[in-house]
């Protein structure tokens, strides 16, 4: 039990009386990554939002660490689970230093040493500490994000929730941040839970992986399996098919005697 | 420290403080703000107001209730830059004082009202629900009754003079403030870093207090600024009608209602506070106006 | 075009943000990819005069079909806008109006550049709302944009801008907002659309596998330069480190890495 992170059973959302979860099981074992894919309205989202309190009429059962989750979640939960979000220009508030938005987690979870945590966490993000002062607005989007994975890293939870944390991203600032989690959960012994639509993204990140259609999961497989082709479900099929036939294009173009216009 | 230093320390792109980051914001809005020459005379006008307001005594060449009978209603001239009124009275240091009483009356106003207003839109905002609806019932009621109306019949309730008339006021220009205010806690309750500031554990009252009510305050700022004219009218309407400061204070609004027999006449004697009224609410306009084009939360 | 140069004016006086890019289109799929911020949008916009007042553009040489687009008037830039050239937004979701009907929204593209009466260009509408694969072109035309999804809305999008019969489709990032189903889907529909009616397109986006996918030659950008050009089959080879390391730090399914690598930023680029 202790080496379950989360475990999530028979959960069931629904946003503004409509039900768009319906019944979705799954649990990550600690230190794991665990991925979850769809398209947008699949309800990946929502299961993450669900998990940290934001979406109140659920039913089911999730456990955090082997604990039942009420309605209410306490600031306990919070030490341990922690979201980064997917707009890193709307997660930051937008009229605070990057310096007091570092510091809120601390002084609510009344942790010591706010100014050495505060180096600390920049450090482990990778940003220069002469940004501590800075607004948001002075910072890059890939700098943005690095921020919220520091507050969200730096009142060290065990468990860190991403909901689509690059699609907001270039692609090479996307691979800088996709190394960079892979780094702090090697260093941390982080569970991961990763929500996108990228098939690509969380098979480079995470060993096992959801896929979700219309509320419902209607495959759990491991990251193996998916790059092999050995998934069984069309969705999952389908979703493969148009990740791969991207990266094989050049080669099919020419396989095919590409001749441009 | 000298004027570049300054200017470089306040606009460094990596502050080494919080304060010396605050400070470069200001300094960037003031920058801002400064380019805009309608806003700057606003600026100007309104400190000018205050400083001679609150200079009355070493600015007035007499006291504002010193009378000379047998110099009534003089024209102005060196003596008396303003002129006299009914009663001998030096016109240019009543309108002194005056001003020490309107402005007066106007920002205690402000002070009453913005903390009210903001509190109870920010709250009705976030909270939603039954909060909001309660909240904002009361609002509503104090939003349908005619300002100058309600201000009379409390004034008439109690007895009139400057206080009843700020309270009167007050009472009356909350509900403005608080609806912004709401409107804003509205559209920032829904984003995402309200949502991750809830999510790093903070309470329902921390995160009101601490990061919505920031963010109201621009716009709540530029609505007061541009409400200020209007409370100064509304005050002197109030002292106008006689149910604001009683003779012989001299408040601009009682000035003009009890000279207005003399307009004919001797007509700088109730022009001349009424002009002093258009300048002050023309520059609290111009201000708020230039506030907004630097304030506003959807420019930066 | 030749030697476009685009400046917007900043709190620190003018700040060139692209700096001198020659291109030309023909009847062809031309693609450009960079990051934000490499200029793309701005470019593609330029040809059209749709950039705010007050940006400043300049070039040797800016012509849409003959005409000089630097010297035209607002009434000649009207008369290709739309009618010879079309752009296609990012979001469906801001580009259509929100109290009109689909098929009114078609219908009137259709009439201010054809001349017909109301019931011409209705018909025309739905005919139009066929030809990009809507299903029941008859009740979708009857839709208000909150009521269509994302992919439907980009149909519709797209029904608009080939009322007239343009020569030349630009479209600006036009599936990044949508699945990646629906994605393939647009995109199949644009290229055919194109193919068919002989037009040129400009594909703007930032997604490069995708651009090489669907375009005959793709334009790289980077900093407001065109760092290199590749016919979309040669992709594989190209040169510039770059492009090299925009195709590197992508993730993948074919080719598992354990760790992305990072694209190292060359100052040298940008001169």
């Amino acid at each position: 039990m202790t080496d379950v992170a989360i475990e999530i059973a028979d959960l069931r959302v629904s946003l503004s009386g409509t039900e768009v979860v319906h019944g979705v099981s799954f649990a990550v074992p600690k230190g794991s990554n665990f991925g979850l894919v769809g398209e947008s309205g699949s309800g990946k989202s929502t299961i993450l939002r669900t998990l940290v309190g934001l979406n109140v009429s659920w039913s089911g059962a999730m456990r955090l660490g082997g604990f039942e989750l009420r309605y209410h979640r306490d600031k306990a939960f919070f030490r341990r689970c922690q979201m980064v979000f997917q707009d890193p220009y709307g997660s930051l508030h937008p009229r605070q230093t990057v310096d007091r938005q570092l510091s809120e987690p601390l002084l609510i979870h009344g942790l010591s040493e706010v100014d050495v945590r505060i180096r600390r966490a920049l450090a482990e993000v990778g940003l220069p500490e002469a940004l501590r002062f800075r607004y948001p607005h002075q910072l890059s989007g890939g700098q943005r994000q690095r921020v919220a994975i520091a507050r969200a890293l730096i009142a060290e939870p065990e468990v860190l929730l991403l909901d689509e944390p690059t699609s907001a991203l270039d692609v090479s600032v996307q691979a800088e941040v996709l190394n960079l989690l892979a780094d702090l959960q090697r260093a941390r012994g982080l569970t991961y839970v990763m929500v996108t639509h990228n098939l690509a993204v969380v098979a480079h990140l995470c060993e096992t992986i959801g896929v979700m259609q219309e509320g419902v999961m209607v495959e759990c497989l491991s990251t193996d399996d998916l790059c092999a082709g050995r998934a069984r479900h069309p969705h999952t099929q389908a979703l493969r098919g148009l990740s791969t036939e991207l990266e094989e294009a050049p080669a099919w173009k020419r396989g095919a005697g590409g001749e441009p216009a | 420290m000298s004027d570049s230093a300054l200017r470089s320390w306040l606009l460094s792109d990596t502050p080494d403080s919080r304060r010396q980051a605050a400070w470069g914001r200001a300094y960037r809005s003031w920058l801002r703000f400064r380019v805009n020459p309608l806003g700057m005379a606003g600026l100007v006008i309104v400190v000018a107001l205050l400083i001679a307001s609150l200079a009355a005594p070493l600015l007035a060449v007499q006291s504002p209730d010193v009378q000379h009978l047998t110099l009534r209603l003089a024209p102005p001239s060196a003596a008396h830059w303003f002129g006299t009124d009914e009663l001998g009275r030096d016109l240019y240091s009543r309108v002194l004082y005056g001003g020490r009483i309107t402005l007066g009356m106007v920002l205690t106003v402000v002070v009453l009202v913005t903390p009210i207003g903001l509190v109870v839109g920010a709250l009705a905002g976030y909270l939603g629900g039954m909060a909001d609806r309660i909240l904002m019932r009361i609002t509503d009621i104090f939003l349908s009754i005619p300002q100058l109306i309600l201000a009379l019949a409390f004034v008439a309730a109690l007895k009139p003079g400057v206080t009843s008339a700020v309270i009167a006021i007050a009472l009356t220009s909350w509900p403005p403030i608080a609806r912004l205010a709401r409107a804003d806690a509205l559209t920032i309750r829904g984003t995402d870093f309200v949502a991750a500031i809830g999510i790093t554990g903070a309470s329902r009252m921390r995160i009101v207090f601490r990061h919505i009510l920031p963010l109201c305050l621009p716009s709540v700022i530029v609505r007061i600024t541009l409400d200020m004219s209007g409370i100064i009218l509304t005050a002197a309407g109030l002292g106008f009608l006689g149910m604001g400061a009683q003779p012989p204070t001299p408040e601009w609004g009682t000035m003009i209602a009890a000279t207005r027999g003399y307009i004919l006449q001797q007509w700088w004697v109730p022009t001349i506070p009424g002009i002093a009224i258009l300048f002050a609410s023309l520059a609290f306009n111009l201000l708020g106006d230039g506030l907004r084009d630097v304030l506003d939360p959807k420019q930066t | 075009m030749r030697d476009l140069r685009v400046a917007f004016p900043t709190t620190r006086g003018m700040t060139e943000v692209v700096h001198g890019i020659s291109l030309s289109v023909g009847a062809e799929k031309l693609g450009i990819v960079g990051e934000s911020g490499s200029g793309k949008s701005v470019t593609a916009r330029s040809i059209l005069k749709l950039l705010p007042p007050s940006a400043r553009i300049s070039a040797e040489e800016l012509r849409f079909d003959g005409i000089d687009v630097l010297r035209a008037s607002e009434r000649e830039m009207r008369a290709i806008r739309g009618k010879r050239a079309g752009l296609i937004l990012q979001d469906p979701k801001f580009a259509l109006n929100p109290v009109m009907t689909a098929g009114a929204q078609v219908a009137e593209a259709w009439r201010t550049h054809r001349r017909g009466t109301r019931k011409e260009a209705a018909a025309a509408a739905v005919e139009l709302l066929a030809q990009v694969q809507i299903r029941d072109p008859g009740r979708v035309a009857g839709l208000y944009p909150h009521e269509l999804s994302g992919g439907m809305g980009q149909r519709v999008m797209i029904a608009m801008m080939l009322a007239p019969d343009p020569e030349l489709l630009i479209a600006d990032e036009p599936t990044s907002a949508l699945d990646a189903t629906v994605q393939a889907e647009i995109l199949r529909l644009i290229e055919d659309l194109v193919s068919r009616r002989g037009m040129g397109l400009i594909l703007i986006s930032h997604d490069l596998p995708l651009v090489s996918h669907f375009c005959d030659r793709v334009l790289v950008m980077y900093a407001g330069r065109v760092v290199e050009e590749l016919r979309a089959n040669e992709l594989s080879d190209a040169k510039h480190p770059y492009t090299r390391g925009l195709l590197n730090c992508l993730p993948s399914l074919l080719h598992r890495k354990q760790r992305l690598s990072v694209l190292a930023r060359d100052p040298a680029w940008e001169r």
